[in-house]
């Protein structure tokens, strides 16, 4: 953790309740984020339990399964679980707006500009915690190889229309969730972590209920306190107080409330009464209520997280990256349309080279967009010498030599901070000129420890450098040492023309061998 | 069968009787557990665990003194967390026995498959020998018998539960590893079966990494009994059966446990140190669960621990520890990192009076805590001074 | 020690035999492992011309500028008539000035003019972007710090290729999470060589077997420490590099421990146990102590290239830290104490790097507790492999408690090790022995720093 998030932290043990870690919120919030909350069975993998989810607090959806081995019932749940998300993820498949996109022409590798669409707005899906965006990913994985009744006539156990679908999104989502800075698919836990530090650890912030506790207790209660109450406070039952934000449950509520009100569902349905008979549906009702009871502060938690994000100014360049996000959902809609199969199992050489190229160009960009948006993130790249901020001394105007001298004007800074500069000089610094990043070479360091630096760029074309463009005596200015833009890598040889160092293309002898759908698919 | 979240079931006994040279240690560890509670015994998860904070004197000494950590966190009020759901024990017992069906057939087939190293297939003359015996050094004794010949029989022999016995400290551990199958070289294979999926060959990292420590300190058990047998050898790659993607079909993937292997065995061989440990404790000192908390309290805070929030998933005292670390300020309570970051100042007090500039002249964290705090509240003044943001409208929370 | 080990005949035939393999072998690649200080530049220099002497169209491909300047002024140096390209970014400082006074060396930022040369030299990066007819042969330098995705962007600009590295040291990284892919052959974060080796289990794989950097002294030790596998010897015997001083021990502590590792190849300062921030001021100060006794002193080293003692100047030590702030600390300490022209830098610069006297700031030195950054065997295999003479560490006491008290809770991917090489296995954490550092630390009344040498020395 960097020094001066452990001093956020220090701070808060002793405050008693969070202190902010951010002075603008650092993700896209959009206007109807929609809330899911899952919870599974302990033990088995991708077996649902129930889930609640929305755009709406005061309306949400709710989906129960009764008995979670079933594999009819489980059916049903991921039916309606489609059923419900698709509309939602479709209605933003067809508002578009003519854009620009570099391609590169295969013949002679230049970049061009191409026109294309591009969605205006993109979903977005909150779930409580680093764990749900995990089960996102399982349920994809669960949902995306099946076949419908349509697709193939032949098999015994077709799945209903749309979960294969709803299995690819899911899976889309989970995958661009790993992108820094993204937000299609966010944890609540992460984006409270992320403006706030709290006066317990890393690991503990992983519980919502204790995170908000630091963040916002009620009146009278400090944070710390209200935490310790939220991760263990039980009821005379034994029961939690602040049920875990999931997906697993407590094993306290499986055993004692959970699994009897299942052994009654089945009974009910083993005495051989029709499914909608009263007992069963009395039985069916008496399970949905305690999963219900387990979901529900969650799902408020959630929300409670969005409120607080929203209280936030956002940062400036959150809204380039979204329009990253709009780009991928583009995409993602195209391949779907396209006909294009579901994502692999496992990714091929140059999928895996590329996804790893983007997220850390991405991981670039976002370290430096927080750092200029936000004075507080900014601080901490100048305490790590990255950048300094400092008040301009003295301005000299130089030009450069050559039939057409250029201003080049040389600047004294006078700064607390220490910048990782070299004494001799040479490397470049850049400021945020309106937004476009302006280059300064470094001079040299003087006696007094002031800074010398040259105007490199943005001045305009004449011999005088444009209004504006170069810092005054008495101007406070803000240098990075890092570029306020990432550049992206080179391009990766298309999958067909993977080389033999990485097992040659896909099919070939060595390289992996493809998908097939298997009978452990089924459940 | 040990399940998803890596606890295994307790083993069942005791050992009646050590080593002499002993006895000394051990009169004085029954001292601190109490006069009249029976030990607890160390198993295969507790071995395990001495590597997850191998620093810490306090779970060193308990552990070893067989104390039941559950029973003494729940008496000095603040209990452990640890439960599983019968929803899993169901899953990971049916998901065992299916593995081991049909004699042992089909784990036998995916140990041959994986580890083979080019024997032949098993086939119908595989043995599963029967290796029911009174108490814990029977079922060792018996178990010992079976894998000598198994070796000698040069056959593929599938041991289903087989008792290890592991010396530890001087004193026997009995374990129960899920099963051990004997090739028909003569090497030893430990079989971990866990009910977390393995989807496209890819598992929970943490989980495998548990498992591979757990099989790791019986394959040390295995070592001993091997030592004494000419041809045979304990596999360093043990077999991990999982259920395979989302059906309860099993699959395996080998996983080489030298690492694990090592760095336990390292542990156990500083297990001599409770002896220093409890030798450093004032005389009359018990853990008894049903002394008062105050008692307990007083008792095991002459222990000294070392707790870190990691703490939380791996000892059952830890909501103790964590309370006693925030009490005292240790900036460990905040993660091991935050310690390692503040390098020689060693409570947050100190920490926080150093950020405002009160910190020991010429120590390098206190000077950077302080500029750090200049750098932290110039930026909160500055983002202060901005115009109040206007939220946009959002509906009421109603909580 | 009498043996009949022949350094020299064994490096010949070693050498004869991955030349034979790359230019007469039947497979697509060589791998080549290069344990520190064997003679890797002087194998690639030769590989390139006798490649080039053959009508091969040769690319070589290192990972750093540097190490490709490096590279082309040794090739100059040594054939002076072989045309060879440098291929460049478009950036200002993009490549070794000196280079634009070797007439045999075309200069260029744009492939197409350096196209008809017999060599031609870049970054992988830079060559990342290249499009081109593939080139009839490669060396890949590095090999082993040279990400797998760095890999799959150059591989198809080369019909067959030599990749030559040193598995010690540093593994490659990545700034984002990238477990995904673990135990994937082909995971985009690991090292070029293991994918390479996961795909291609039959091609041959050397070892240069002798050490010509390291002493008699450090050899077994570094070689048993970090390279369990691909075991290496010193290129010299017991005595036969020798490090003195014109003036005696002044008693003080970095005096002896001058003393003991001019005896015995290595020597440890250590310092009372204490918690201490990572620039811990007494043991940056100790560091530049060593290194101004050592000066002032008079060392002198002699060898067996040249056997009259020669005065130790500045530019042939070194000091290595594991951060940058700790190297920006002994920096200013040793220019507060008058001494300029000493190297000092992180492990991550000194890989390839070679001195006659290394001062090394142990990384767990003062710490509570150790991280797997700390723990990185190349890490440690870099700082304790740079020196011809001796190296002095300097650390805190405490540091084989703080090893044993290390939690070993690390997650386990399947299949993650499927794809390394046998060569490349890091020995097992707790247990690496560092020099001195894990032995029986007897009890010693005062605070003051203690010396100790190996303690497997003979007297």
């Amino acid at each position: 953790m960097p020094l001066l998030s452990t001093l956020a932290r220090l701070e808060a043990v002793r405050a008693g309740h969070a202190r902010p870690l951010a002075t603008v919120r650092h993700r896209h919030l959009g206007a109807e984020p929609l809330v899911l909350v899952p919870l599974t069975t302990a033990g088995e993998a991708g077996a649902p339990l129930g889930a609640m989810l929305g755009t709406d607090r005061h309306e949400p959806r709710i989906l129960v399964i009764p008995q979670p081995r079933d594999r009819d019932l489980r059916w049903e749940f991921l039916g309606e679980l489609a059923r419900l998300l698709m509309p939602h993820i479709e209605s933003y498949a067809d508002a578009v707006e003519p854009a620009e996109r570099t391609e590169t022409d295969p013949e002679t590798g230049r970049k061009t500009k191409v026109e294309a669409e591009l969605c205006v707005d993109a979903p977005q899906i909150v779930v409580p915690s680093r764990a749900g965006i995990e089960y996102v990913r399982l349920l994809g994985r669960s949902m995306r190889f099946r076949r419908t009744a349509e697709e193939d006539p032949e098999n015994p156990y077709p799945a209903p229309s749309q979960v294969p679908l709803l299995g690819r999104w899911f899976t889309h989502l989970a995958e661009r969730s790993r992108v820094p800075g993204s937000s299609m698919l966010l944890a609540a836990t992460d984006l409270l972590s992320r403006h706030w530090a709290t006066g317990q650890s890393n690991l503990e912030d992983q519980h919502l209920g204790s995170l908000l506790a630091w963040i916002s207790p009620p009146e009278g209660v400090t944070g710390a306190e209200w935490a310790l109450r939220m991760e263990l406070g039980r009821d005379q039952d034994g029961q939690l107080l602040c049920p875990p934000a999931g997906p697993a449950t407590d094993p306290a509520f499986d055993n004692r409330l959970l699994a009897p009100a299942i052994a009654k569902f089945d009974a009910a349905r083993a005495s051989g009464g029709p499914r909608d008979g009263d007992a069963v549906r009395l039985a069916e009702r008496a399970v949905r209520k305690l999963v219900v009871s387990q979901m529900e502060n969650t799902w408020w938690q959630t929300w409670e997280a969005i409120d607080l994000l929203r209280t936030l100014p956002p940062g400036e360049r959150t809204e380039e990256r979204w329009t990253r996000d709009r780009w991928s959902f583009t995409g993602h809609r195209d391949r779907v349309r396209a006909g294009e199969p579901p994502q692999p199992r496992r990714d091929d050489a140059v999928t895996a080279a590329q996804k790893l190229a983007t997220r850390e160009t991405e991981q670039v960009r976002l370290d430096a967009q927080e750092a200029l948006d936000d004075p507080l993130v900014m601080a901490g790249r100048r305490f790590a010498g990255e950048a300094f901020a400092g008040e301009v001394t003295e301005v000299a105007m130089e030009w450069s030599e050559g039939k057409r001298p250029r201003p080049r004007p040389l600047l004294t800074v006078a700064t607390e901070d220490r910048p990782q500069l070299a004494d001799e000089g040479g490397g470049k610094v850049f400021r945020s000129l309106d937004g476009r990043q302006q280059a300064f070479e470094f001079v040299r360091r003087e006696e007094d420890g002031q800074l010398v630096l040259r105007v490199l760029d943005k001045m305009g074309a004449g011999r005088e450098p444009v209004a504006g463009s170069v810092p005054e005596k008495g101007d406070r200015v803000c240098w990075t040492l890092f570029e306020h833009d990432a550049r992206g890598g080179p391009k990766l040889p298309d999958p067909e023309n993977t080389p033999w160092t990485h097992g040659g293309p896909p099919g070939s002898a060595t390289a992996p061998a493809l998908d097939a759908v298997t009978d452990e698919d089924l459940l | 069968m040990s399940v998803a979240d890596g606890t295994l079931p307790p083993v069942s006994s005791y050992p009646p009787s050590g080593p002499p040279q002993t006895t000394t240690l051990r009169q004085r560890l029954a001292d601190l557990r109490g006069p009249a509670v029976p030990p607890r015994p160390l198993d295969a998860r507790a071995l395990a665990a001495l590597a997850a904070n191998p620093g810490c004197g306090r779970r060193a000494l308990l552990d070893g003194a067989g104390v039941d950590k559950t029973a003494l966190a729940a008496a000095l009020g603040t209990p452990a967390a640890f439960g599983q759901s019968q929803f899993a024990i169901v899953r990971g017992n049916s998901f065992e026995a299916k593995v081991k069906g049909d004699g042992g057939a089909e784990l036998l087939r995916l140990v041959h498959a994986r580890l083979g190293a080019g024997a032949e297939p098993p086939g119908s003359d595989a043995r599963v020998p029967d290796l029911t015996a009174a108490g814990p050094e029977g079922r060792a004794a018996r178990t010992a018998l079976a894998l000598r010949e198994a070796t000698a029989a040069r056959t593929w022999t599938l041991l289903d539960h087989p008792m290890l016995a592991l010396e530890v400290a001087g004193t026997p551990a009995y374990l129960e590893p899920d099963a051990v199958v004997v090739h028909p070289d003569g090497r030893w294979t430990v079989v971990e079966i866990k009910s977390f999926p393995m989807i496209d060959g890819a598992a929970d990292a943490a989980k495998v990494g548990a498992a591979a420590r757990q099989a790791a300190v019986y394959v040390l058990a295995l070592e001993q009994t091997a030592a004494k047998l000419s041809g045979a050898e304990v596999g360093h790659r043990v077999l991990l059966v999982c259920p395979k993607d989302f059906s309860n079909l099993p699959t395996a993937e080998p996983v080489d446990v030298r690492r694990e292997r090592a760095v336990t065995r390292r542990q156990l061989d500083r297990l001599t140190r409770i002896e220093d440990l409890a030798a450093g404790l004032p005389e009359g000192l018990c853990f008894d669960p049903s002394r008062t908390a105050e008692e307990l309290t007083e008792a095991v805070s002459a222990v000294s621990a070392a707790y870190a929030p990691e703490c939380l998933a791996a000892c059952e005292l830890a909501f103790h520890c964590r309370e006693r670390s925030r009490a005292a300020g240790d900036p460990a309570a905040l993660g091991r990192s935050v310690r390692g970051e503040l390098g020689g100042l060693g409570s947050i007090e100190e920490a926080l009076a150093a950020a405002s500039g009160a910190g020991p002249d010429g120590d390098p964290t206190a000077e950077a805590l302080h500029q750090a705090a200049r750098l932290r509240a110039e930026a909160l003044e500055l983002a202060a001074a901005r115009p109040p943001y206007q939220a946009p409208e959002t509906p009421e929370c109603p909580c | 020690m009498t043996t009949a080990f022949d350094p020299g005949a064994a490096a010949d035939r070693a050498t004869a035999a991955i030349l034979h393999d790359t230019l007469h072998g039947r497979e697509r690649g060589v791998v080549v492992d290069s344990p520190p200080g064997a003679g890797k530049s002087t194998l690639v220099v030769r590989a390139a011309r006798e490649l080039a002497a053959a009508g091969r169209r040769l690319m070589v491909v290192a990972q750093t500028n540097a190490q490709v300047d490096d590279l082309v002024l040794r090739l100059a140096a040594k054939d002076p008539e072989l045309k060879v390209g440098r291929l460049h970014s478009s950036d200002a400082d993009a490549y070794d000035p000196a280079l634009r006074e070797l007439p045999s060396v075309t200069l260029s930022a744009r492939p197409a003019d350096l196209a008809e040369l017999p060599v031609t030299i870049s970054t992988a990066a830079k060559w990342a972007y290249v499009k081109a007819e593939p080139w009839e042969h490669a060396i890949v330098d590095e090999a082993y710090q040279m990400r797998s995705d760095a890999l799959l962007a150059v591989a198809g600009l080369f019909e067959r290729a030599l990749f030559v590295g040193d598995p010690g040291q540093l593994d490659p990284f990545s700034v984002v999470g990238a477990e995904q892919w673990a135990g994937l052959s082909y995971d985009p974060s690991a090292s070029a060589v293991s994918t390479l080796l996961a795909h291609n289990p039959q091609l041959p794989q050397h070892r240069l077997p002798v050490s010509w950097r390291l002493p008699a002294t450090a050899a077994p030790l570094v070689s048993r420490a970090f390279y369990p596998y691909s075991q290496f010897r010193s290129g010299t015997g017991p005595g036969e590099r020798r490090l003195a001083y014109g003036v005696a021990s002044d008693g003080s502590g970095p005096d002896r421990v001058l003393d003991e590792a001019a005896e015995a190849g290595w020597g440890l300062l250590e310092l009372p146990a204490r918690h201490t921030p990572r620039t811990d001021p007494e043991a940056v100060g100790a560091v530049a102590l060593v290194v101004r006794r050592a000066l002032d002193r008079g060392a002198v080293t002699s060898d067996e290239q040249s056997p009259v003692p020669a005065p130790l100047t500045p530019s042939r030590i070194a000091v290595g830290t594991a951060h940058r702030d700790q190297a920006a600390a002994v920096r200013s300490a040793l220019a507060s104490l008058g001494v300029s022209g000493v190297t000092v830098d992180t492990a991550n610069r000194l890989q390839g790097r070679e001195y006659d006297l290394t001062v090394v700031l142990h990384p767990l030195s003062g710490r509570p507790d150790a991280t797997a950054f700390h723990l990185e065997t190349g890490r440690l295999c870099v700082l304790a492999s740079r020196h011809r003479h001796a190296c002095v560490v300097v650390a805190r006491a405490g540091i084989a408690e703080l090893l044993d008290d290390h939690p070993s809770t690390e997650p386990v991917r399947l299949g993650a090790t499927a794809g390394r090489p046998t060569t490349r296995s890091s020995p097992t954490w707790p247990n690496t022995a560092w020099p001195g550092g894990r032995r029986a630390i007897p009890s010693r009344a005062g605070g003051g720093p203690r010396i100790r040498g190996r303690a497997t020395r003979r007297r």
